[in-house]
């Protein structure tokens, strides 16, 4: 009796193995696959793809595709630099700033520090994209659509990140060390420069990759204050993919998206341990 | 007597002006600025001035823009669209999450490989959704396109669909693409959360004989309470606000079937007449369903007896500090 009940127990666990592998390993293969016809197909000819669209193995035409991609409205290192630029700057700023902020919020105590507080956690989760025609139309009036300048300065407050590195600095930062340093008369605003900031490094390194990939990926607001070719950014620049001027050249798209996602493909898959930690992370700040 | 030291509260100020007047103009400024359009006559490309809008005989018409949004098909159309295409991405996306979690939390058998299931499970999240969707329209290519050839190949259809005119098709591809670039963060988010519930909770549960599936349900997902109202609550506010993957998948089409709320808004004022009066009504409304709705999950779904716990210690902390007076 005993034997049977083992058994049945063990086939369980054996069936329970097999699944969880199999869903797994698929989902894997989901995540991949699409990227891979996307590379593969970048290097194929239209006439290739047209006789089969699913091709497993990369071909010759990569260059022919690239002429034609590039011949067109596509500019990959426009939409590059322009990307580089907006993305750097808005890392760097959101990064630094957040950082004084959350300083400021955990080493000094203000009268209106709780309050301050609350302000911040109130405004966490306010949706950006439904104020852009205000945001629209006072970058118009002040004469600054198609310049970088509004949508990098607006990551100097960055709800989010503040809130991060506050809970961060809780936990990573003896007040001592502040004290410290003041007794060795450092000034405030160097403590916070040359002490403060290189114990955070880790924090900050996990916020500025992924400040940098959203900034990179997003589309709404640059696509509304960017009307000029030369300032489009990369994801801008994948929306020209759509158009009638690509229309019949399937192997110049797959190349154009291929070029977009690479770029991240390398990022996330030298950082992905971070990156992940950093999700996980992201989920505990309460 | 104690020697009075310096004051460094002033610094506390100074190093948070940054922040406070970016805060103000860059995104405080401009939510004021668009419910104020609202209530104008703002409209055309390049016109700067603006008035209280009026109706044609010269009274007041306040809400006349309100009127004019919640009238238009199109706009009740993308609300409706919006609502849909979130839930049939969320629910398969919290799903899939839970049993990942599950699995890879299963104290009684680890998976091997889990890292490197997590890495490419969570991986399309990072990729520019811009891209996806002009990935997907590629894929999804009639009469030759690589899901039509692998359906075929497989001898699931034996002639070319064209999925994209199909309205429930396409509104199903836009949901899937959500859910694929949106479980695995969701799974990372959750993982974490169980983590960081106490080990001693789950070995009484254990001694206690409780079955894995049990101990699931009734020891883990409580606990995970407060994590799994956050994943809501996020995933609401981005899933209200979805643009690039309908724009690009498919532009709104077939006959306005993944037109969402926010293309709606960027159609309004960046296309055709300009009517960014009409656009920032319909950003208000969206504005208000989503603060309501998040009000409303967290009044259902926060945890009573925290609400309580707290309650008793701010009562007990008060009664020390009349105490000790």
């Amino acid at each position: 009796m005993m034997k049977v009940k083992q058994e049945s127990m063990h086939t369980k666990r054996v069936i329970y193995k097999t699944i969880v592998y199999i869903v797994c390993t698929f989902l894997a293969i989901l995540s991949i696959f699409p990227f891979w016809i996307m590379f593969m197909n970048a290097t194929r000819s239209t006439f290739e793809i047209q006789q089969s669209s699913i091709g497993l193995i990369p071909s010759k035409y990569f260059m022919s595709n690239w002429k034609i991609l590039t011949g067109k409205a596509f500019s990959p290192m426009t939409g590059f630099i322009n990307s580089m630029t907006i993305s750097i700057g808005v890392t760097v700023l959101a990064v630094y700033f957040s950082s004084l902020t959350a300083y400021a919020l955990m080493a000094y105590s203000w009268k209106m520090r709780q309050a301050f507080f609350s302000f911040i956690m109130a405004i966490l989760m306010i949706p950006a994209q439904l104020s852009s025609i205000g945001f629209y139309q006072f970058i118009y009036r002040i004469g600054m659509t198609n310049k970088f300048t509004p949508l990098i300065i607006p990551a100097i407050a960055s709800p989010a990140m503040v809130f991060f590195m506050r809970q961060y600095l809780m936990a990573a930062l003896p007040l001592e060390i502040v004290d410290s340093a003041r007794i060795d008369g450092s000034r405030e605003f160097a403590t916070f420069n040359r002490i403060i900031l290189p114990i955070m490094k880790p924090a900050l390194a996990t916020q500025a990759i992924f400040t940098f990939v959203g900034s990179w990926n997003n589309l709404f607001i640059p696509l509304i204050l960017l009307t000029n070719k030369s300032k489009y950014t990369m994801p801008i620049m994948v929306s020209l993919l759509k158009g009638d001027i690509y229309k019949t050249e399937y192997g110049s798209v797959y190349l154009g998206l291929a070029l977009t996602v690479l770029p991240l493909f390398v990022i996330y898959f030298m950082l992905a341990k971070y990156i992940i930690a950093g999700v996980a992370l992201g989920a505990l700040k309460e | 007597m104690r020697k009075k030291s310096v004051s460094y509260a002033k610094y506390g100020y100074i190093f948070s002006i940054p922040f406070v007047v970016t805060f103000l103009v860059f995104s405080l400024y401009p939510i004021i600025y668009t419910l104020v359009i609202g209530f104008t006559d703002l409209r055309g490309l390049g016109v700067k001035e603006f008035h209280i809008l009026r109706t044609a005989e010269g009274n007041l018409d306040l809400f006349g823009n309100f009127r004019t949004v919640l009238k238009n098909q199109t706009f009740t159309t993308s609300l409706k669209n919006t609502i849909i295409l979130w839930t049939a991405n969320f629910i398969p996306q919290i799903g899939m999450a839970l049993i990942l979690t599950a699995w890879f939390t299963n104290r009684n058998f680890k998976v091997k490989g889990q890292g490197a299931y997590k890495v490419l499970i969570y991986m399309p999240n990072i990729i520019t959704a811009a891209t996806i969707a002009i990935l997907f329209n590629s894929l999804f290519g009639y009469p030759k396109g690589p899901v039509n050839d692998f359906l075929i190949k497989l001898n699931i259809i034996d002639s070319p669909s064209n999925f994209t005119l199909q309205r429930w098709t396409a509104r199903g591809v836009v949901a899937f693409i959500q859910f694929w670039m949106w479980y695995g963060n969701t799974m990372i988010v959750l993982i974490a959360g169980v983590l960081g519930i106490n080990p001693h909770l789950f070995e009484a549960a254990e001694i206690d004989g409780a079955t894995p599936t049990q101990i699931f349900f009734r020891v883990t997902l409580p606990l995970l309470r407060t994590i799994l109202l956050y994943v809501l609550v996020t995933s609401m506010i981005g899933g209200l606000q979805m643009f690039d993957i309908p724009k690009l998948f498919l532009n709104g089409g077939p006959d306005q079937a993944t037109v969402t709320s926010s293309m709606f808004i960027h159609g309004q004022a960046f296309s055709g007449s300009y009517l960014y009066n009409r656009a920032s009504a319909a950003s208000i409304i969206v504005f208000g369903i989503i603060i309501v709705l998040s009000i409303f999950l967290f009044q259902v779904l926060k945890d009573k007896d925290e609400v309580a716990r707290r309650k008793y210690l701010k009562a007990q902390r008060k009664a020390a500090r009349q105490g000790a007076k």
